[in-house]
This record gives C-alpha cells, sequence and structure tokens, in this order.
C-alpha cells in the first residue's frame, strides 16, 4: 500500500496535479453508496437472495459444468476456486498492457492456457461462466483501486460517465449522481452501480453483462451505443467499479 | 441448452407434507412480440408440467403465453412412500424435458 502511494507521488509529480487523483471524488459520498437492490421490491430482493428461486443459477450452474471442462479444464488450475476473484475487476493485464474485465479475462485464460477459442462477447457459455466465478465472490464488498497504469482508462471511464450523449442530451451523472432515488415515470432511479452484473433483468427476460446494460442506458437516452466488450464499455466499468468500491458484489443479481 | 433446477426435500417423515420447487431455462417466446425490423416472433412456449410421485400423476399444469420466461413452479406433495419424483415440461410441438429427484421417506 505505501509502495502504491510512492507511485502515485511520483506521478503526481510528472505531471500536474489537476489530473492526478489519488483518491477519486464522486458525487455520491462513501456513507451514502447504496446498492441497486435497495431500489427493488422486497419480494424481487427476496427472490434474488434465495439460492434457487433466483433465475441466475441457472447459468451459474450451467458455468459450473463449462468449468470442468477442456483440457486443461478452468478447474484443472483453479481447483480452490476463485473466491473474492470478482471483485478485484476490471483490471490490469500486464501481458496485453490493457484494462480488462473478468469476460475478458476467462477469454485470455481460453487463448493462453487451454489452446481454446474466445467465446463471443455476451454468449451464453461466456456469460454462464463469468457468473460462475462473479457468484464465489457473492457478499464480498468489491475492491478495485485506480493504479498510474489504469489512471488513463479510468478517467475514459469518468468522462464517459460526465458526458452528455445522445437525443435527450443526458449525461448518466445526472440521472445516477444528481437524481438517484427520485422517479423517472413508473420507476425509481438507482445509484447506477453495476454490483448485481451479470444479472437477471425482468426486463430482458434474461441473463446478461453489465455491458448490455450500459448499451440499453445507451440506447434510452438516444445515443448510439458502443459494442458489447468495447474497450469504451470496459473503461467505464473500472470507473463503476471504483464507483461501487466497497459495495458487496451480488452477482447473479435480479433487477428491473 | 436446457438447465432443469429441482428443490425436491432428501428425506421426510411418513405423512409429512412436503414443497417441490422445480424451475426450467426456457424463453417462453408468447409470439406476441415483434423483431427490430417489424417481423413477429413466432410462439415459443411450453404448454404442459406434468409432476409423477412413483410413475402416478398427482400435479399438472397447463402453461400459456403469459407465463414468463424460466417457469418456476412451487407446489406442495404429501410424502407417503420412498421413491422419486419425476417432473416433465412438454413443448407446443411436443419435445419434452424431464428430470427426476430421490426422497427417503422414513
Amino acid at each position: 500500500m505505501r509502495l502504491l502511494a510512492a507511485c502515485f507521488l511520483f506521478v503526481g509529480a510528472a505531471c500536474s496535479p489537476e489530473t492526478t487523483q489519488l483518491e477519486p471524488d464522486f458525487t455520491i459520498e462513501a456513507s451514502q453508496r447504496v446498492s441497486g437492490s435497495n431500489f427493488l421490491t422486497p419480494e424481487t430482493v427476496a427472490q434474488q437472495n434465495d439460492d434457487f428461486e433466483n433465475p441466475g443459477y441457472l447459468w451459474v450452474e450451467r458455468g459450473a459444468d463449462l468449468f470442468e471442462q477442456g483440457e486443461p479444464s478452468c478447474a484443472g488450475c483453479h481447483e480452490n476456486g476463485l473466491e473474492g476473484v470478482a471483485t478485484h475487476y476490471p483490471a490490469f493485464d500486464t501481458g496485453t498492457q490493457t484494462l480488462i474485465n473478468l469476460e475478458g479475462r476467462i477469454n485470455l485464460c481460453r487463448t493462453r492456457h487451454q489452446g481454446l477459442t474466445s467465446l463471443p462477447y455476451e454468449s451464453d457459455e461466456l456469460l454462464s461462466l463469468t457468473a460462475f466465478v462473479a457468484e464465489q465472490s457473492r457478499g464480498l464488498p468489491i475492491s478495485v483501486e485506480v493504479t498510474p497504469q489504469t489512471q488513463s482508462a479510468f478517467e475514459s471511464g469518468a468522462n464517459y460517465f460526465m458526458t452528455r450523449r445522445g437525443q435527450l442530451n443526458l449525461a448518466c451523472t445526472q440521472c445516477h449522481d444528481d437524481n438517484w432515488g427520485k422517479q423517472l415515470r413508473g420507476d425509481t432511479i438507482s445509484q447506477g452501480h453495476g454490483n448485481g452484473f451479470p444479472a437477471y433483468r425482468f426486463e430482458w427476460e434474461d441473463f446478461g453483462s453489465l455491458h448490455r446494460r450500459l448499451h440499453d442506458c445507451d440506447t434510452g437516452v438516444r445515443a448510439a451505443p458502443m459494442e458489447l466488450g468495447s474497450q469504451t464499455y470496459i473503461d467505464l466499468e473500472f470507473y463503476l467499479a471504483v464507483r461501487a468500491s466497497g459495495l458487496e458484489l451480488e452477482s447473479p443479481g435480479i433487477r428491473r | 441448452m436446457t438447465t432443469i433446477r429441482l428443490s425436491v426435500p432428501q428425506t421426510a417423515d411418513r405423512g409429512e407434507i412436503i414443497e417441490l420447487r422445480a424451475m426450467i431455462q426456457h424463453e417462453m417466446e408468447s409470439g406476441f412480440r415483434f423483431g427490430s425490423r417489424g417481423e413477429m416472433i413466432p410462439q415459443d412456449i411450453i404448454t404442459k408440467f406434468e409432476c409423477f410421485y412413483n410413475g402416478t400423476l398427482f400435479f399438472s399444469s397447463d402453461f400459456h403465453p403469459g407465463v414468463a420466461a424460466n417457469p418456476i413452479l412451487k407446489f406442495y406433495a404429501r410424502a407417503n412412500e420412498s421413491g422419486s419424483f419425476e417432473f416433465v415440461w412438454t413443448d407446443q410441438d411436443g419435445q419434452s424435458w424431464s428430470d427426476s429427484a430421490q426422497i427417503e421417506v422414513s
């Protein structure tokens, strides 16, 4: 931790102090930070917390099967499971020198260590594996930090969050920082945390990634959405993860 | 790829009322929706669910287009004898999926 702070000081000295964020400032203070499940009905929360009635477990179970497949299989290396791993993603991959999310890590494992091809983003297999890995961190606090290597990705994500876009000319921040808890037509605006994802959404009647949700947010303000799995969305996912730090991971969550 | 999840107690006392839960992964496409190009998405739903206790049908249910995707059913049975519960789902084209669970009654 001290080493990390030293790195920050070094970076701070190298560039102007305005662009270096040691402790990112968020509009919503840490004490006010609440999960999206706070805006659900008690019935939906009960369904989310019931390991049988939560439909997300259909994907978790399939992921558990896939985890055993392949030569070597995922389980061949990760025999003790992956508890807590999902709380640290998106993370910087030193091999490719890019920021990757959990889906990206699974695909890298497949191409690097298993001799398999990458799974398409939002495919049932990739969603299932991601859900299986994320579920092992259920209830653990999200813990993602900005490092000198991920500083630019964080700023890019923050920039996307703060920029007005689409025909409605709205930025994410205008709803999810400034007006959370208020009504938007029939719905209560959440703080926009991604801690339930990949999640089962009633609107989709399906299981989906955070990127699919972001895609829906973009089309919701009538902006041209990004590709699922694009670096822009990964940067935004990173910004959201830092912003949600400390919240419990709820995947497989249930959302409206 | 269809995943089925069952929740049946492994043991029960004779005469005890037990809760059974069954969930199946299915889109339950209602047939009332339109795709992004305006084309109608054809109906594809499960129409019948049946549960057999040692081969005897004791619970069944008809599904209609209004039933949500990945339907879950919760119902009750009186545990009279050891044996198996078999759960069968049949779709509109006659394709079916099934799974079973054992129970020990003492």
